[in-house]
């Protein structure tokens, strides 16, 4: 990706007139025109033109790590609020690796209220969303705090293959898991945990400008932390569970296969 | 609220920290802007943090109460909008609603700082009646502390419009202040565990156990109280509650514009 800046479009601009692009996410055609339906940074990769959204609500996509909360218990299984328009269906086969048995106490394995990081595992045309437990990293969580930042800016919280997340997470001993969907659960000493919010906040903020990295070590410095960077993940005390991290220092490259979960205990 | 979330949260409160480096006794940043809707006789927009009020004041001619034929009707009402949260709902309001509606008229009622009676036209048959709307645009919590700060500044910024005799020509703007006499400053306080906690997030807000809401004036005398949460306030918890809003009233006092 080139250091030029991405252009601002905003819905209903005219981005290309020609039959020989074709529209992407976030773009429609009308005739030979394809129009921005969302605001966003502008960007083509080969013949089809995208839109990178700067703001919006989390759209469920597969293989998703999420954070949801418990919101209702059902006859088979539980129902999660996940920070999108649409509710997620936690069902009993797949809440545990353990044999539920039949009219068992659900509210023993969740809650109502409860969070939990769970995975989604189908979405269908209708939007009906299936989450599992079943997966390495995937698990109850238990206190901490909960904070909801822009779904869309989770990649940069995240870092190249974890880097971000896992610079706070070693400065300030907290452990941090990033849902996809836009919550991030951060639980270790009430000072650090703050520290690390204030950073996570920060970095949403400022995620369009140029060297953030270096821009947020310094910062944790400024706490009196000690950063260790990791360049080179040769080093892994993170367990990252096998999932590849891939994700491009350029802001919103790579948009559909951003997928960098974070979950591990430190 | 989940009781491992709050549980973590007390524990973080008790050591006086917060998430936005605030102590528990600090409010947040204050912006204020007065005279903002220019239909209405005087209107004060007021944000603590990401709470956001509107406050807006209409005055007209009415027909006094048969028991009060000199004095003026003043009339507070709010409403919870679905704009400012997610969790309000449209339709009639709420308890929360008409809860803010009432503490905020008797912080203004028994505080006696409207001189009601200077507000008589014709005894028994006309008086100035005095409607307070108060709407949230956002809600980060602490909705009641600024929507009474809000509604005072509205009330102070009000300016009666000409009448003449039968109608009120409310396009035409005289230069008479309302006769306001006292400030009310309205400053809740929560407890959170043990920690006592002013101007809260929503966060911190949905994990209280006990809130107490102070009326207080400037020589820190209290003409209204209202308690609220499930649990109960203890005699010393009271004190210490008290001497902390009185300090923010003090506190909150300073920024009003003079």
């Amino acid at each position: 990706m080139s250091e030029e800046q991405k252009k601002v479009v905003v819905p209903g601009e005219i981005l290309a007139e020609s039959m020989e692009v074709l529209p992407g996410f976030g773009t429609y055609r009308n005739e030979k025109k394809i129009i921005a339906s969302r605001l966003g940074l502008l960007s083509q990769e080969g013949k089809v033109i995208k839109i990178i959204p700067l703001s919006g609500k989390y759209l469920p996509q597969r293989n998703d790590i999420v954070i949801g909360q418990v919101f209702d218990i059902l006859i088979s299984g539980w129902r999660l609020e996940i920070n999108s328009p649409y509710s997620a269906m936690l069902s009993m086969k797949e809440a545990s690796h353990d044999f539920i048995n039949k009219g068992a106490d659900l509210t023993r394995y969740y809650n109502l209220e409860d969070y939990v990081v769970a995975k989604i595992v189908n979405v269908t045309s209708q939007n009906l969303i299936d989450v599992s437990m079943r997966g390495p990293g995937l698990k109850k969580l238990k206190g901490g705090r909960i904070i909801k930042i822009n779904p869309f800016k989770v990649p940069r919280i995240i870092g190249k293959k974890g880097s971000m997340v896992s610079m706070i997470k070693n400065a300030t001993g907290c452990k941090i898991v990033v849902g996809q969907n836009g919550l991030v659960w951060i639980q270790g000493d009430p000072a650090m945990e703050i520290i690390a919010i204030q950073t996570i906040t920060k970095i949403e903020q400022e995620s369009h400008l140029n060297g953030l990295t270096e821009k947020i070590k310094t910062y944790l410095e400024q706490h009196g932390l000690t950063v260790v960077k990791e360049e080179s993940h040769d080093e892994q005390h993170d367990d990252h569970s096998g999932h590849e991290h891939r994700q491009d220092d350029q802001y919103g490259e790579q948009h559909d296969e951003q997928k960098g979960e974070e979950y591990e205990e430190n | 609220m989940n009781e491992d979330i709050k549980h973590d949260l007390i524990q973080s409160l008790s050591k006086n920290l917060r998430v936005d480096l605030r102590k528990n006794e600090d409010l947040r940043s204050i912006e204020i802007e007065t005279g903002c809707v220019a239909t209405a006789e005087g209107s004060a927009r007021v944000k603590f943090g990401d709470t956001e009020v509107i406050a807006g004041v209409k005055l007209a001619v009415e027909k006094p109460f048969p028991d009060t034929p000199e004095d003026a009707i003043l009339m507070v009402a709010s409403e919870m909008l679905p704009l400012s949260n997610p969790k309000y709902e449209g339709g009639p309001p709420g308890v929360d609603a008409i809860e803010m509606a009432r503490v905020i008229d008797r912080s203004f009622r028994e505080s006696r700082c409207i001189e009601t009676k200077k507000l008589c036209i014709q005894k028994g048959e006309k008086v100035w009646s005095i409607a307070i709307d108060i709407a949230p645009l956002n809600d980060d919590g602490n909705l009641l502390d600024v929507g009474a700060f809000a509604a005072l500044l509205a009330l102070q910024n009000t300016v009666f419009p000409e009448y003449d005799g039968t109608k009120v020509l409310v396009d035409k703007k005289t230069t008479m202040k309302l006769p306001m006499v006292r400030e009310p400053i309205t400053v809740t306080v929560f407890k959170i565990g043990n920690a006592f906690v002013v101007d809260p997030t929503e966060t911190e807000q949905t994990s209280f156990d006990a809130r107490m809401t102070f009326a207080i004036l400037a020589d820190d005398k209290i003409c209204s109280m209202q308690k609220g949460g499930d649990t109960a306030i203890m005699e010393e918890d009271l004190d210490i509650m008290l001497d902390i809003a009185i300090k923010t009233s003090q506190e909150l006092r300073k920024k009003i514009p003079r």
